[in-house]
């Protein structure tokens, strides 16, 4: 589900127009309006971020706390019992590692495949150009869950399962990155790459050392994007790893959870786990909302 | 590579020359170098398009077709490494399923999942894009971020984070409950309400994607089309009927769409948080053909269960389109 919804976030940017960033100026007048949209925003807000406070909160608790009747809220002991604990049982340093090394290189992968198909099909002229675009979208509408049961077939005969391999192959080139890709260089004025052609410049050169350059934020949207979704994918890796030494993160937590021997129904654990999980990824969201609504912004430009 | 095509860039500009006077009319240099370069343009376009086109082969076009095919046979476990050993069996897979309660009961579930928990992530989406789009200027990000942020969380964590706030002893919910003297239902374990929790998990996660798409929507509708209104004499409700949502509609058709076709694979939630249970009743099709497919191995069965799910998004894809965009004309 995370591959369908978070690409969503920047596929609608072309309708959006930079000039409409602050568009909000001549309302400020209406004061009783004002209180109760911060009202209704913060008491949403307030159950948006509930669990995520709930899962904090428990990760610190000691077990009585936890279990508590009635409930505390707030931990009467703060504790580092349920990490300590938990990095005990889980190997999370490997299972990050994992999770880093297969997202990174389905990022790289991403931004130069899908940049060049997204540059061929924006910029060069060829036979096949709208077939192939044709097959892009038609790429985006297949839900993944249908290539699974084949695609473990292929990869136990490839010997790719338990590989890094295995798992980046499928995800090294997405059609949401060549979309993207596409739009935005289809944006860059064509004088430009005429100029540079009269000056002799190669396909090659031109795609890496002009149009590479002026397409950044997109680049760093496509990276947030592909990074992201690859850190969160769970089915794939799922089915992909038998050895517990190369599962992701998500894997190892979702073993872990839903193994009764391992987890015991440590509750404080769980969250203790959960919250490593989710920190990272939140963390590199805040850190990156400015640039990422920039990249939005600009995709807008065309 | 880059050598290569450079070389070919200069003999494409000799032979095509003759060429170049196609369109005469529009007469400067810049115009005529393009047209020179065409020859040069299809070696280069396929060449910039191979990576993407191999890997798409093998690892989508390849695994759909093969889907079909296994759903034919009575592929299983000895087939994972003699593939071609597998039996075709017409279309028995098929009328199987359709005997199959447990894969009608998911079919069941699926269609639950999506029929309340689109509308519900759709409308709380756009109440929450409307809101933030009126009036709010200061801490729009702020909000912005928070709304957004369970979509960017891995799925796998937040099941794990909500079958605790859901547990009835221990969880957060129970506690609101005993604030107030009551005691809270059993909710993943019970049969009627592990799928309604289920779904605000859903409702919660995603409504963050639909907001960002309603945003987008309400910052393209131009500022003197609401002024114009404004100077008419419309009302906030007719402001919102009569020009928000008429305009809003394409990103209400992408929202939908998107938000559909995503749960109609729904998958994590219930392998973590219930594993299908209580007696099936979170069972979903993508976690039955999971469990067909990689617990039992009835690989040919469960590509049939694929198929049919992926002719269910596809037929009800094309029926959103042609629904919703029949209604703008």
């Amino acid at each position: 589900m995370s591959a369908t919804s978070a690409p969503g976030a920047v596929s609608t940017a072309p309708s959006k127009k930079p000039g409409d960033t602050r568009p909000s100026a001549p309302k400020k007048a209406r004061n009783p309006k004002r209180v109760l949209v911060y009202v209704l925003l913060s008491v949403g807000l307030l159950i948006m971020s509930a669990p995520f406070l709930w899962m904090a909160l428990s990760a610190f608790k000691t077990p009585q706390d936890l279990t508590a009747s009635p409930p505390v809220w707030l931990p009467t002991e703060w504790t580092l019992e349920n990490f300590r604990e938990l990095l005990e049982k889980l190997d999370l340093p490997l299972y990050f590692m994992n999770s880093v090394i297969v997202a990174v290189l389905v990022t790289i992968s991403n931004l130069v495949f899908c940049s060049m198909l997204g540059y061929a099909l924006a910029k060069l002229n060829f036979a096949g150009r709208n077939k192939i675009f044709g097959l892009v979208l038609g790429a985006l509408m297949v839900p993944g869950n249908l290539m699974l049961l084949p695609l473990f077939v292929l990869m136990s005969k490839l010997q790719l399962i338990d590989s890094y391999a295995g798992l980046v192959l499928p995800f090294a080139a997405g059609a949401f990155g060549v979309f993207l890709m596409r739009q935005f260089m289809q944006s860059i004025p064509d004088e430009l790459l005429e100029a540079a052609r009269m000056d002799g410049a190669g396909e090659w050169y031109i795609f890496w050392r002009i149009v590479m350059p002026l397409v950044k934020p997109a680049l760093a949207t496509l990276s947030i994007f592909t990074f992201l979704g690859s850190w969160n994918n769970f089915v794939w890796p799922l089915i992909a790893t038998n050895d517990p030494d190369k599962y992701t993160l998500p894997v190892a937590l979702a073993t872990f959870a839903t193994d009764p021997n391992k987890a015991g129904g440590s509750n404080g654990m769980l969250m203790a786990g959960s919250l490593l999980v989710v920190l990272p990824v939140v963390v590199l969201f805040i850190a990156l909302q400015r640039h990422f609504t920039q990249g939005i912004a600009t995709a807008g430009m065309k | 590579m880059r050598t290569m095509t450079s070389k070919a860039a200069q003999t494409a500009k000799v032979q095509a020359g003759p060429g170049a006077s196609g369109s005469p009319a529009t007469g400067p240099a810049g115009r005529r170098g393009r047209k020179k370069s065409m020859g040069v343009q299809n070696v280069a376009g396929w060449l910039f398009s191979t990576p993407f086109l191999v890997l798409f082969l093998v690892f989508m076009a390849f695994p759909i077709l093969a889907t079909l095919v296994m759903s034919f046979t009575d592929f299983g476990l000895r087939n994972v490494t003699h593939p071609l050993d597998a039996n075709f069996i017409g279309f028995e897979n098929y009328v199987n399923l359709f005997s199959d309660d447990k894969f009608l009961k998911s079919l069941f579930n699926t269609a639950y999942f999506v029929v309340v928990g689109v509308p519900l992530t759709i409308f709380l989406g756009l109440v929450v894009a409307v809101l933030l789009n009126n009036g709010i200027d200061r801490a729009r990000t702020f909000f912005r971020v928070g709304f957004y942020a369970p979509v960017v969380t891995t799925i796998v964590a937040v099941a794990v984070v909500w079958r605790f706030v859901l547990d009835p002893s221990d969880g957060l919910i129970a506690g609101l409950f005993s604030e107030v003297g009551l005691t809270s239902p059993d909710f993943l374990g019970s049969e009627t309400l592990a799928m309604p929790s289920m779904i605000a998990m859903a409702v919660w996660r995603n409504l963050g994607t639909v907001m960002v798409l309603f945003i987008a929507g309400l910052q393209a509708i131009p500022t003197e089309v609401r002024e114009a209104a404004r100077l008419d004499g419309a009302g906030v409700w007719q402001e919102f009927k009569g020009i928000t949502v008429p305009l809003l509609r394409p990103t209400l058709l992408y929202a939908t769409v998107i938000t559909t076709i995503g749960y109609l694979n729904v998958f994590e939630e219930p392998f973590v948080m219930t594993r299908g249970g209580p007696s099936d009743s979170t069972l979903t099709v993508s976690l039955n053909m999971y469990r067909e497919g990689f617990n039992f191995f009835h690989m040919g069965y469960a590509s049939a269960m694929a198929y049919v799910l992926f002719v269910v998004i596809m037929g009800i894809t094309v029926l959103q389109l042609r629904l919703l965009k029949d209604n703008t004309k």
